[in-house]
């Protein structure tokens, strides 16, 4: 189901076993996604639930999802940026389908999928989810 | 002598781990963690001692009523209070700071009256004070700090008006750790016929208080900061101010007599708790103070004095560390945020992979945010049980934050 984007994720993953490298990765991952145009950082964006700031944009070209996205938190960056490979080219259909908590469970990064409402990625989730159903 | 190690042996919490690292619990100043005989009273409550109190003659109605009430002269023997009917049991200090916008300021105080306020308060001391605002047109006048966050007790004094009715201030910063001369405003105020409400939820827990030297006509407490279960709590109320307040929550206990057109209200603190109250999490609280007042809060507060010294010769170390507050005598809580892109809850993550818990946020206190320009900032909060190698253990995480983030 997930795209070959976020497969080969999963095995470089396979390959970290350090906590702080998994971490590394991730931060570094946010660093190389280019960053969301400012004039997109607007309330229609902003995924509330999230205890540091967080937009999503989404494209939806013949029916086929994908999004941009954007934090002021580095880890949650990173999280985006995982987010965008796992999501992006799908089609709606597989996007709504897709179990992203248990492909990013894959990952280890078993804490952020907790739920604490202050953490942002069940949000980010719920977001993409709903706004590729809308489209449907 | 204070042996940190012994104490922290009658903490059950502080020997687990978290994250598979020895828990380094920096987050007292949310909350602060319990000595087993705190957990020893509040089972025992529950398993032998347990009723409703103030009602019924049965036998534990009256042992759970001892037992409670007890607790209400601890808290006036730990506040220097003479007479324990001006202690009123409540939840903490929300509950307690709630209590006299409604009972006291709200009868008052007219439009164009004046509340000073401190711009460091936590948000328990501004939004009740807010309420008077948007309702009656009660003028809130914010007293800003200095630079390293200390607060000069004459701004205070010079804000204070011919219309200012009350000065609401805390005794102690929760953000930056500035503790502040309550005494010399609420001396100040008293001369005037100005009410003085001061918020010890940090203050009590840090420092030896004596509220009858200090002079204030409110001072509350909040029972979970002080080592004690959450859900407990006391506000002091000067005996001449309580006369003025009216009821704030209706319900039994706080009435003698009801009927279709009249109510009777009980006689003072028991007017000001109405229904059945935290019972159990007050007898623990009581418990709590024992110990504290066991320890004696002077040698705690040498011992976070000692930690507050350490820290801060550390943290000078680092040059990409940015603390938030240097006031002389300051208390152990510090504020900071890191030099680079890393937002709070990144630090706070990386941190928590440590074992190393540490608030990250606003701190509910957003004038305060706002003055200092900063939407979040981590604090790590000291507390009776800390030691210099959790110091070490935090600034160790904190080079691997700045590390993962540069």
């Amino acid at each position: 189901m997930a795209t070959e984007a976020f497969e080969e994720i999963v095995e470089d993953f396979e390959f970290i076993e350090d906590w702080e490298d998994r971490y590394r990765y991730v931060i570094e991952q946010g660093k190389d996604m280019t960053p969301l145009d400012d004039a997109l950082k607007v309330p229609a964006t902003k995924v509330e639930g999230c205890a540091s700031q967080v937009w999503l944009h989404a494209t939806i070209e013949d029916g086929v999802f994908s999004f941009d996205g954007d934090s002021d938190a580095m880890i949650v960056r990173g999280l985006i940026a995982l987010l965008r490979k796992l999501y992006n080219g799908l089609s709606l259909a597989d996007v709504v389908a897709v179990d992203a908590r248990a492909e990013m469970a894959r990952l280890g990064l078993n804490e952020h999928l907790s739920s604490q409402r202050s953490n942002g990625l069940r949000a980010m989730i719920e977001r993409i989810r709903e706004t590729a159903a809308a489209a449907l | 002598m204070y042996d940190v190690n012994a104490i922290r042996a009658d903490f059950p919490i502080l020997s687990r781990e978290v994250n598979g690292k020895p828990l380094t619990y920096l987050d007292n100043g949310a909350s602060a963690q319990k000595p087993k005989v705190v957990i020893d009273a509040v089972t025992r409550a529950y398993e032998h001692e347990y009723s409703n109190v103030h009602r019924g003659l049965h036998f534990l109605s009256n042992l759970a009523t001892d037992n409670y009430e007890a607790v209400r002269g601890k808290i006036a023997r730990f506040l220097n209070v003479a007479d324990e009917d001006e202690i009123v049991l409540n939840s903490g200090t929300t509950e307690g700071i709630n209590m006299v916008a409604y009972s006291w300021a709200m009868p008052q105080l007219q439009a164009g009256d004046e509340i000073v306020l401190s711009v460091m308060e936590h948000h328990a001391n501004i939004v009740p004070w807010h309420f008077l605002r948007e309702r009656q047109g009660v003028v809130l006048k914010w007293v800003d700090v200095a630079a390293d966050g200390s607060l000069d007790p004459q701004a205070v004094i010079d804000a204070m008006s011919d219309k200012t009715k009350l000065v609401a201030i805390t005794q102690c910063s929760n953000v930056l750790g500035t503790v502040v001369d309550v005494k010399t405003i609420c001396h100040a105020a008293r001369e005037r016929g100005i009410a003085t409400l001061v918020d010890g939820s940090q203050g009590s827990v840090h420092m030896p208080v004596d509220v009858t030297d200090m002079g204030c006509d409110f001072y509350a407490i909040t029972g979970h900061k002080l080592y004690g279960p959450s859900g407990s709590g006391a506000i002091y109320c000067r005996k001449e101010r309580m006369a003025q307040m009216r009821p704030f929550l209706g319900g039994g206990d706080m009435i003698r007599e009801v009927h279709k057109d009249s109510v009777i209200y009980n006689d003072p603190p028991m007017k000001f708790e109405a229904g059945t109250p935290g019972i159990v999490q007050t007898i623990g609280f009581g418990v709590a103070l024992d110990y504290l007042m066991d320890l004696g809060m002077e040698n705690v507060a040498a011992h976070e004095a000692s930690l507050r010294d350490y820290a801060m010769t550390k943290f000078a170390g680092l040059n990409w560390l940015q603390v938030q507050g240097n006031a002389p005598g300051k208390a152990a809580i510090f504020s900071f945020t890191l030099d680079g892109a890393a937002h709070a809850h990144d630090i706070s993550t990386i941190l928590d992979k440590r074992g190393v818990a540490v608030r990250a946020g606003h701190h509910c206190a957003g004038p305060l945010m706002d003055f200092l320009g900063l939407t979040a900032t981590c604090r790590a909060s000291f507390g009776l049980y800390n030691t210099t190698d959790e110091i070490d253990t935090l600034v160790d995480a904190l080079e691997l934050a700045h590390e993962l983030f540069a």
